[in-house]
């Protein structure tokens, strides 16, 4: 797993961002939208890690760390799946095609991809924290001979909160794979499952001592994912979780990140269960 | 063909469970059928039975007066339908709604109710048990009610 990533070799300050514009915006969802934004600078040359992310500056409003939720392997691009909360990300989201948006990064840990070789993977993501987990799974899917078996359990609000809804269905199609959602609030309509997406891990086939975790979502939810992996016999060391605070710089300077001992932005955003559960237990945090 | 006890035995929920308790248990069960659209049991009924579900999906509803039904969960196969008969007044708290097809094995609760009665180490393994999945549905209705997912939180 990697800390801070490269950028752009020819303009390596990191504080700097880096001109692109955008090719497209797809609605996800009423309030959440999915931006692909492309830059002739850096043709070819989008790398990062699933789990890493960008600041984006949206000029003249403001800059916001969002999730690179594309696939690694289209380096034209850069895809990001942003929920219209507040000022910036509504900027960002209501950007026309041609608009420019600067790029900082990617920055932060990566998904453990590479320790997941060899073992089932288990991807769990609640809300919007599917789109981190996204570049996982497209990673998980390009290399299929790498790892054991696939598994996607998917919570969100309400069915019209679904992220990704058609490749969703695909994924779950896909070989040695499994993919369940489920919804807290399932309308009369709704034939899926009803219920928050830790009732999921009954209907998931693990294999706790060959599998790998990965969980991307509230706080709250992600503490009650890891204690119930825990006591299906995952062990700690195999779990990793996204954290999130509120990140500034995103290279260790600011201290507006801080979680505990944590720089999140350079330290995270991705961390090992083990070293997160004293954390996570603490009100104060 | 699987025999009832056999099912019985092998279910997660009744783990451990000693053969002559499976016994007693088998002597209570039957398999049943619910088509989808319909209603396994509505709340305020009598509550004289729990399921276990071998297949299909259903639906725990709960209504409020001039509001559609409101989904509470789902629960599918392998899982455990019903706790109600094993405590006064021995009513169900909710709908339960066949949304597919549902095949189960459905354990007489008053016969078993008597069981317990009579043999306190069966009814104490009951409870330990059932007593489990009224956790686990209690903290992930908190959870529901936290909505996590909402704006702001």
């Amino acid at each position: 797993m990697a800390t801070v990533a490269t950028t752009d070799p020819i303009t390596s300050d990191p504080m700097l961002p880096q001109p692109y514009s955008v090719r497209q915006v797809v609605k996800e969802t009423p309030d959440t939208f999915t931006l692909t934004l492309e830059s002739p600078n850096a043709a070819g040359g989008n790398r990062f890690q699933p789990g890493q992310f960008s600041m984006l500056w949206v000029f003249g409003v403001g800059e916001l760390p969002i999730s690179i939720s594309g696939d690694p392997a289209e380096r034209d691009r850069l895809v990001y799946t942003v929920r219209s909360v507040g000022k910036a990300t509504h900027a960002l989201v209501s950007s026309e095609v041609g608009e420019a948006v600067g790029v900082r990064g990617p920055f932060g840990t990566g998904w453990p991809v590479e320790k997941a070789e060899g073992r089932d993977v288990l991807v769990i993501a609640g809300g919007i924290g599917l789109a981190p987990l996204r570049p996982v799974i497209y990673e998980v899917l390009h290399n299929r001979e790498k790892y054991g078996r696939l598994v996607v359990l998917y919570g969100a609000r309400s069915p019209r909160d679904l992220l990704y809804r058609k490749e969703l269905a695909a994924w779950g199609r896909q070989r040695e794979t499994q993919v369940l959602v489920t919804v807290d609030y399932g309308g009369l309509s709704w034939r899926g499952h009803v219920g928050v997406v830790t009732t999921l891990f009954k209907y998931a086939r693990l294999q706790p001592a060959h599998t790998l975790a990965m969980a991307c979502g509230p706080e709250i939810m992600m503490r009650f994912v890891a204690r119930d992996l825990e006591t299906h016999g995952l062990a700690r060391e195999n779990i990793y979780l996204s954290m999130e605070r509120n990140m500034k710089c995103a290279v260790g300077f600011c201290g507006h990140c801080q979680y505990g001992p944590h720089f999140i932005c350079k330290d995270g955003p991705i961390f090992p269960y083990d070293r997160m559960r004293p954390l996570l237990e603490k009100y104060e945090l | 063909m699987e025999t009832l006890e056999r099912i019985i035995a092998e279910h997660p929920f009744f783990a451990g469970l000693d053969s002559c308790h499976t016994n007693l248990l088998t002597g209570c069960a039957s398999n049943v059928r619910f088509d989808a659209g319909t209603y396994i049991f509505k709340e305020g009924e009598e509550a004289n039975e729990f399921y276990l579900i071998r297949s299909g999906k259903l639906a725990l509803e709960i209504f409020a007066p001039q509001r559609k039904p409101v989904m509470l969960a789902t629960l599918a196969e392998g899982e455990i339908l019903g706790w109600s008969w094993l405590l006064p007044p021995y009513q169900w708290r909710f709908h339960a709604h066949a949304i597919e097809t549902v095949r189960a094995i459905a354990l007489d609760g008053k016969c078993l109710r008597t069981k317990c009665e009579e043999n306190h180490d069966l009814g104490y393994e009951m409870l330990k048990r059932f007593a489990r999945i009224m956790e686990q549905r209690l903290e992930a209705t908190c959870l529901q009610l936290l909505d996590v997912y909402a704006v702001g939180k």
